[in-house]
Formats: C-alpha cells, structure tokens, sequence
C-alpha cells in the first residue's frame, strides 16, 4: 500500500493502463505540458510523450468527437472534459454518437473510451463550474457511469473503464481531489458495477456516492456516539450499472434507506433507487424512504451559501435522526 | 501554423471536339482512366437507382418514417468512393445512401434497412438515417449536424498514430459549415495534422432555406477554410471526372502526411430535403437549369464523347436495374426484425441489462 491523494490516484491509474496497451491515447485541454487544471495527470506526458498524450484546443465537440472516431477504429482513448459542466457543449457527441452507436448499427460498431471529468461543488466556483451532473449521464441508454469516493478506487476503477469495451463516464469529484487514501502498489483494478458497503449497520442503510460518502461516514459516527443508531454506509461507486443487489442486502437488514446525493432535487439518481426500492422491496421497509440532496437551485458561490446548498454531515445527521426516531 | 490561403476552382468541364477516335482514346485513358471511368459510371447509377427504388417504395408504404434522397449528388460520393483504398473510412449524414453503397454495402442490405427488414444493414435498429457498414469502410450515417466532422478526425488520429497509412472521408452539405462541430473539427485537425478529406456538398439549400440567405460568405465551405489555413478549393461537384482529380490531391495530401483539406463541391438536389418536402421554395425554373447539369447526363455523354461504345454504356445501367429490382425483391420478402433483437446490443456483451 501506498498513500496517496485522490489526484495522484487518477495519473497512477492512466499510467497503469498506458503501460500495458499501446491503444490507451489520452488527450484534453490542459492536460499533457500542464498536467491537468487540477494536477491530476502530471507526468503523463513526460512519461509516454505527445503521440499519447495531447493536448487540445478548447473545442470539447472536438475532443469528444476524435475520441470517438479513434475509440471506433481500434484505439482506447481516455478524453478529459475539464468540468463535468462543460458536458452540456458536447452533449451531442456523448448522448447522441457515443452512448447509440453501438445499438444503432446493431453492434457493428464498439466504443471503448473513457470520459474523465471533474465534477461537484464545494470549491466556490459558482453555478457552472460546481454541479454534480453523474444524473445526466445515468438516464442516457448505452452509458456506463462511475464516480469513485477513494484513491484506490480512483486508480481501480479507472483502471477498469479504461479496460472497458464500452463508453464510460468517470467522474471525479473535485472537492476530493486533496483527499488522501491507501492504494494498493503495482497492479489494480476494481470491478464496475459492484457497490461497497463502506459501515455495517443495522438500524438504517445510508447510500452515497463520490464527494457524499465521507461524509455519510461522518454522520454515521455520529449518529452512533450522539444517538445510539447503527448507520451502515453504502458506496454506490457506479450508476450504471446499478447494483441493486447490495442496495437490496442492505434494506433487508436494515429496513430503512436514505440517500445522499450532491446534485440538485429532480431526477437525482436518488429517485431511481427510491423508486426500485419501492417497487420491489416495499414490504421490507418500516420507514419512508428519505432523499437528502441539493435542492433544486443552481450553485451559488459564497462560503456560507455553498454550505448550506451541498448535503453537509450536520444534515445528514439531523435528517436520518428525526427519520429513524 | 500561418500559411499561404490559396483558391482553385475546378468548374470548366473538358469538352471534346468532334475528333478522331484515337484522341478519344488518348482522353479515356488519361490520368482518370477507362476503368475508373466505367467505375464511377456504374456507381453512379447504383445511387441514381437505389434512390430512385426508395422514393417508389416509400410511395408504397414500405418505407416509413423519413429519407433524404441524393438524386442529383451522384457524382461526389462515387467519383470519391474511386479515389479511396479499401480500407479507407466513409464518414457522412443522414443523406448517406449514397456514401454508403458506394463503398460496396450491398444493395438489399441499403433498402432492407430503409424497409426494416431483417436483411437491413443494421438489422431495422438503425433506418435510413444511419446506414453503416464498418466492413466495407462505411462507418456511420451521422443525423446530426455537424457531429461526424470530429468523429471522422478522430478516425484519421488512429491512422495517425498507427500509421496504417488510411485516411478519413467525411461527406456534408452546406448548412453543417454554420454549426460549431465543423470549426471545431477544421481546427482541431489542421492543428493534429490529420489525414482527413472534408467534403462539403453545396446542394444550395439548408433544408428548406437557401444556404445563402443564412451564411456570411458565398461560398460557405470554401471561403471558410482560409481561416484554418487550407487551401479554398470549389469544384463543379456534377462532375465526376473533376471530382475525381480533386478528391485524389487531397487524399494523397493526407496520405503523405500533409493534413486535412476542405472541398466544397457545388451541386444540386433534385428532389425536397427529405420525403416531406415537395420543394415549392425553389424559384421557377432552378430545377429545370440542373437538370440539364445532371451528372449521370454529363458523364454519359462523357463516355461517349470518349470512345466507349454505347452498348457497353447501356448495358452497365442494365446490370445495375437488374441488381436494383433482385434487391428490391430480396428486401421485400426478408423477414421484419425478431423481437429478440430489441434489448440487445446496448452493451459490447450484447446485452442492455444496466443492474443487476
């Protein structure tokens, strides 16, 4: 094991896979000379040189598109869009092209590429450079999406999208990018699809994804030391796939489900799992379903306002209290 | 990465005087070639008469939702399909019968798709909209604007970087040169380098506008490819034989390494923008002009001008009816999709499952 930051863990885990196949091609504004905005790709370059690692113009159609046309032709590119925001100017490419090519032309075509992003809020940057968009991507057929909580999972799991025969999203948070964590030396890799039950528990099954999952563990220390209630905390990791077998062990032992999701209130990826979770384990259940979000507002930027949007471990805290009472 | 912005135009056609039969020779096997000629000939009536096929099944009901005829168009995607290597990729739109066929999808696979049938090429998962045949080169119908131009830019990276020697194609009309995707696409590849030919068919109209009424520019293609520092080149796209020469400089540019170009190649629809469309915007007389400029008429007068005996004209549109009516027959009569193949494909396992 090696210690390391979150953001070392994305570099570690490009550089895992560049070594091992000569298809992995990665390219982004910023991220060869420069090492990424946010440092998470330094010494790429220096190591596998401009043929593999490149740095583009600020024309994210572009980007998305060449990773695409080389993804269908044999290549494994990995495409960083610098802020998850800026999904929304290539968003053709990504839902139109890339998550239906597959289908459309009845599997002749594979689509083997990652899109790394820097998502979430937390850092004051103000409504188009804070959201949590992992939910856009969740309702496109034909994407698979993830968002890992810890270095080690950042380096495995992108590991794994990278080995991925299909399209991945991969979203890292940016408000834990300075975050340190164990990683496992030479060779890893995670499985996709598979969440983690991160604290056993027994009176409520907390889920959280990405920035949210440190502090659903916060909060379920509190709960425990301050008001006696056993939180276990569920890593959901992955949205698609969804793995509803873990979230299922869970509400059957625990009988009561709370989410903790950083985006905005609608159609947050909350809401589907409420919405399984109700169809199918109704029964198992001695509590309403509880979804702890953002509410529906764009991100503001001050210190104190940002707080009060994003789920906080005092809310969680509060909200699963009162619900378990 | 300033250079020098240089103009072509390519419009003047060789016109043949009334000579002796061994000038005509001579002419057939110029750089162009008898065998390439009869080629491109035969392409072209492929597409006139595919085409032509679907607008009459889609008046028999067994063609439905929509589809974007290239009936007049002929000229660019065979005399380009001529130029390219076999393993060469085919980029174009929803207007892509004809860049799809030309690079040898077969036709039953072409109306089978447009017919949903079993037989399509895409299984009836697809449609008209996005014809593709990764064997054959043929990678992709595009029905958004603009959105292939970097797709076909990323298929020239691979080439790049594997340097397998291939190249990219990639087919448009004029109103794609408004939408962002081509800047960004023009740029990207000038500044990578890439071996990609952009192609853009100047049909005159966007859909149902004039494509002048809405561009800053003449020519809408041409006049923008100084701003990436390419050459400005305009060709009579009605043409094949100068299609043909344009489209061969521009893939040996890539292949040697030497970049992207931009080809605006005029020309002409002669039916609507799409089955919906009857076309009463164009002025009095336009289509009539065109007509006259038809490339298949063109190129048929080309081969005869040239020495090739009228039989063997008429037989090659002979053999290409016969294959057009046995397709017609063929689609018609395959299967409509299994219900089995609804969820599947979504994902490389094949399947469309996204839980467990």
């Amino acid at each position: 094991m090696a210690e390391l930051t979150y953001r070392e863990a994305v570099a570690e885990g490009i550089a895992q896979e560049m070594e091992r196949d000569e298809t992995v091609v990665f390219l982004g504004e910023d991220i060869a000379k420069a090492g990424g905005v946010f440092k998470a790709t330094v010494g790429l370059y220096d190591k596998f040189g401009p043929d593999r690692v490149r740095d583009t113009p600020i024309s994210e159609q572009a980007i998305l598109g060449a990773a695409m046309g080389a993804a269908m032709t044999g290549l494994k590119p990995i495409a960083e869009i610098m802020f998850s925001d800026f999904l929304a100017v290539c968003w053709d490419i990504v839902a139109n092209q890339i998550a239906k090519i597959r289908y459309m032309t009845n599997g002749q075509v594979s689509m083997p590429l990652v899109i790394r992003t820097a998502n979430g809020g937390g850092a004051r940057f103000g409504a188009q450079h804070s959201q949590s968009v992992e939910n856009w991507s969740m309702m496109i057929p034909g994407l698979k999406v993830v968002a890992p909580s810890t270095p080690a999972d950042v380096k495995g799991l992108l590991a794994a999208a990278i080995r991925d025969p299909d399209p991945v999203m991969f979203f890292e948070q940016k408000s834990l990018y300075s975050s340190k964590g164990d990683v496992p030396e030479g060779e890893h890799i995670e499985e996709i699809g598979v969440a983690k039950v991160v604290r056993e528990g027994s009176d409520v099954t907390i889920i959280a994804l990405a920035a949210m999952v440190p502090r659903a563990l916060d909060a379920a220390d509190r709960l425990y030391s301050e008001a006696g209630i056993s939180a276990g905390v569920v890593d959901l990791r992955s949205l698609v796939p969804l793995d509803t077998k873990t979230i299922f062990e869970q509400v059957e032992k625990t009988s009561r489900l709370v989410t903790v999701e950083e985006n905005p209130r609608l159609c947050g990826w909350g809401a589907e799992i409420s919405s399984i979770v109700a169809e199918e384990r109704f029964w198992d259940l001695d509590m309403p379903i509880i979804r702890i979000t953002t509410p529906h507002i764009p991100l503001p930027s001050a210190d104190e306002l940002e707080d009060m949007a994003l789920p906080s471990v005092e809310r969680i805290f509060e909200t699963v209290r009162q619900g378990v009472d | 990465m300033a250079k020098r912005t240089t103009k072509r135009r390519i419009s003047k056609s060789t016109k043949p005087k009334k000579q002796a039969a061994r000038k005509s020779k001579i002419q057939l096997n110029d750089d162009i070639g008898e065998k390439t000629r009869l080629r491109m000939w035969q392409l072209q009536l492929e597409i006139r008469h595919v085409e032509q096929r679907a607008h009459d099944l889609f008046f028999q009901n067994l063609i439905k939702g929509t589809s974007h005829l290239a009936i007049g168009q002929e000229a660019i995607a065979s005399a380009c399909a001529a130029v390219m290597r076999p393993d060469d990729y085919t980029f174009c739109t929803y207007r892509g019968h004809a860049h799809t066929l030309v690079r040898g999808a077969s036709m039953e696979g072409v109306l089978g798709e447009l017919m949903g049938r079993e037989c399509g090429l895409l299984g009836g998962k697809g449609g008209s909209m996005h014809l593709t045949d990764v064997e054959k080169g043929a990678m992709g119908s595009y029905a958004i604007i603009g959105a292939h131009l970097p797709i076909a830019a990323g298929a020239a990276w691979k080439a790049q970087y594997l340097k397998t020697g291939q190249i990219s194609f990639c087919f448009f009309g004029d109103g794609t040169t408004n939408i962002g995707a081509f800047h960004e696409a023009l740029n990207f590849s000038v500044v990578w380098k890439l071996p990609v030919v952009f192609v853009c068919e100047n049909n005159l109209y966007m859909e149902y506008t004039p494509i002048s009424d809405v561009t800053a520019v003449e020519h809408p293609a041409a006049d923008r490819a100084g701003a990436y520092g390419l050459e400005s080149i305009i060709v009579d796209g009605n043409d094949a034989d100068l299609v043909y020469r344009v489209a061969r400089d521009a893939a040996d540019k890539a292949r040697a390494g030497d970049g992207p170009s931009l080809i605006e190649a005029k020309t002409y629809r002669h039916s609507g923008h799409s089955r919906a469309d009857p076309a009463t915007y164009r002025p009095e007389g336009e289509l009539e002009k065109w007509l006259e400029r038809d490339p298949l008429k063109i190129y048929r007068k080309r081969l005869i001008d040239f020495g090739v005996k009228e039989s063997k004209v008429v037989a090659i549109e002979k053999a290409v009816l016969e294959a057009v009516d046995d397709a017609t027959e063929f689609a018609k009569n395959s299967s409509t999709p299994s219900k089995d193949v609804l969820m599947t494909e979504v994902w490389a396992d094949g399947g469309a499952s996204w839980r467990n």
